[in-house]
């Protein structure tokens, strides 16, 4: 059953050094209140999962709390380069970073089969690619009723999952709602989970097909307001496209990067 | 042909942006990559191919968005979609599922087997440059039945080899499809800003097939990277017609007004040290 904890209280809870944590949300609902949670409390050596580590993991990965990264597209969506990834990839800043890269069809499915409790997921993908050469997390397999050659990947389990949603009725129960990429798959396949909302409302007020999450399925729900900003949250606010351009010259920048860190992340506490 | 310098009414970037949306026809399902596939794709929408049916990764299916958008998750590409499904339903069903008639992509390099790539320029464990990375398109360009790529033509993108194959063109030596089941047929154009090309039935080496009007053989040999075949019967590009350039005008600056004071606009998916959304 969920419990409604504070953010800091939520992320000191659960996320603890050494864990591997996914954190997501695709280009929408971008957990980032949680992010900085994490990047508040120091935690370490963590290996962080997610298709598209964008700012968030930008940042956290500047901040040195993570040692690995599994992912499928490492950009600033519309403006270019992680810098902070690159200097950690390219020059080992601030410590090196282990990467086990792949396709999005295989990061998403192994989500799903996470989800599902298999130890992987079977896809129709790599054919041809050089990624299989330089992850040894992509194999291939035979199918054992039609012998054709398909590849698998290991189900995305982690011990922790984070995910940004519009709101939670006072069970606890949880709308996602817009592009919803893995969220739902994401609470499911994590062994704790933590799901941020905007607000807390009497009745989630939705159709019969929409994507709720039950509150039994989660384990803490914690009140952030415009807590995916910089991203956006669908029939709430708006992308800030300006920070995601912003953010190039700030990543770029080491120091500007620590002091953007210490201005807006440090010296600012979980406000709930 | 002799007619570089001539003015034309149009620029390099609107007859590669109108080329590439003539290739997709009415009806057709598309997969749409950002940045310039994207802009293509909802060019042909607004043109000659009002049914094209576009899609998203990020779960946005049947979409029609007013301004293009900046990520591949924009609010507009859900709010005017059919219908947003979760990514895995996206890329398990739809395209895995074989619902794609075309995949449409971006990217930082691509090679005379047209092979892409968006990973990282120089060695895997010691990039010079390291790019975002796959994305949809490993599994786009296998699994859509054909694969259209849009890229601006240079030596620093049109390379012999690519550094790194993310996404298969035909592979290193033409063969990478051959005997694979349930697999699409690969790109079977690429149209640049300065011609268009498509692989040798055979060998599936790149080959141009039609230069656009005032580009010579020799300034595509310049901007790619390998001694590129040009076809015995080289056609020229027709020039893109009033009615495109008109829309194509107004979806820009409509997009320009939407994002004004986002400053994010600005596109970089052409140059290889940002690298390309596929």
């Amino acid at each position: 059953m969920a419990e409604f904890l504070s953010l800091r209280d939520a992320v000191a809870r659960y996320v603890e050094d050494g864990a591997t944590l996914a954190m997501e949300g695709f280009t929408h609902l971008i957990p980032f209140a949680a992010g900085h949670e994490v990047i508040r409390q120091r935690k370490r050596d963590l290996t962080l999962i997610r298709m598209t580590p964008d700012l968030l993991y930008d940042q956290m990965i500047g901040a040195g709390c993570a040692k690995r990264l599994i992912f499928s597209w490492g950009g600033n969506p519309g403006v270019g380069s992680l810098h902070r990834l690159r200097d950690a990839v390219e020059k080992g800043y601030p410590h090196p970073i282990e990467i086990f890269e792949h396709s999005h069809a295989a990061m998403a499915c192994a989500f799903e089969a996470g989800a599902a409790g298999l130890p992987l997921a079977v896809l129709r993908g790599y054919v041809g690619s050089d990624l299989p050469k330089v992850n040894s997390q992509i194999q291939f397999i035979e199918c054992p009723f039609s012998g054709e050659r398909l590849a698998a990947v290991p189900s995305v389990r982690p011990d922790v999952g984070i995910v940004h949603a519009q709101r939670a009725d006072r069970q606890g129960n949880v709308l996602v709602e817009g592009i919803i990429g893995v969220q739902k798959e994401v609470v499911l396949a994590a062994g704790r989970s933590i799901v941020t909302v905007e607000g807390i409302v009497d009745d989630l007020d939705v159709g019969p097909n929409a994507c709720v999450i039950p509150g039994w399925a989660i384990d803490a729900i914690s009140v952030a307001e415009r807590g995916a900003y910089p991203s956006y949250a669908h029939g709430y606010y708006p992308r800030d496209n300006a920070f995601y351009k912003a953010w190039d010259a700030i990543a770029r920048d080491r120091e500007a990067f620590d002091t953007w860190l210490q201005d807006h992340v440090f010296n600012r506490g979980d406000a709930s | 042909m002799s007619d570089a310098t001539t003015t034309r009414p149009y620029t390099a970037a609107e007859m590669m942006t109108v080329t590439a949306s003539r290739a997709l026809s009415n009806g057709s399902t598309c997969f749409v990559g950002i940045g310039l596939p994207s802009e293509a794709s909802n060019l042909a929408r607004l043109t000659h191919a009002p049914e094209v049916v576009l899609i998203y990764e990020s779960g946005t299916l049947q979409t029609k968005p007013d301004v293009l958008p900046l990520s591949i998750g924009d609010g507009e590409l859900c709010e005017t979609a059919l219908t947003t499904v979760g990514v895995p339903e996206m890329f398990r069903y739809w395209l895995q599922g074989g619902h794609v008639d075309v995949g449409f992509l971006g990217t930082a390099q691509i090679d005379r087997y047209c092979n892409l790539n968006t990973t990282l320029i120089g060695d895997y464990r010691e990039p010079k440059v390291r790019l975002p990375g796959g994305g949809g398109a490993p599994e786009i360009a296998t699994s859509a039945r054909e694969v259209f790529v849009t890229v601006k033509h240079s030596k620093r993108t049109f390379v012999e080899a690519v550094d790194f194959v993310t996404t298969v063109g035909f592979g290193r030596d033409g063969t990478a499809r051959d005997g694979v089941p349930n697999i699409g047929r690969g790109p079977t154009r690429v149209i640049s800003d300065l011609c268009v090309m498509k692989p040798d039935p055979e060998t599936k080496e790149l080959v141009v097939v039609s230069l656009h009007p005032g580009v010579t053989r020799q300034q595509v040999q310049e901007a790619t990277g390998w001694e590129i075949r040009f076809a015995d019967t080289l056609e020229s590009t027709p020039e893109p017609d009033e009615t495109e350039l008109t829309i194509l005008r107004e979806l820009k600056a409509r997009t320009d007004r939407h994002h004004a004071g986002d400053q994010a606009g600005e596109r970089v998916d052409d140059q290889a040290d940002e690298g390309a959304k596929a």
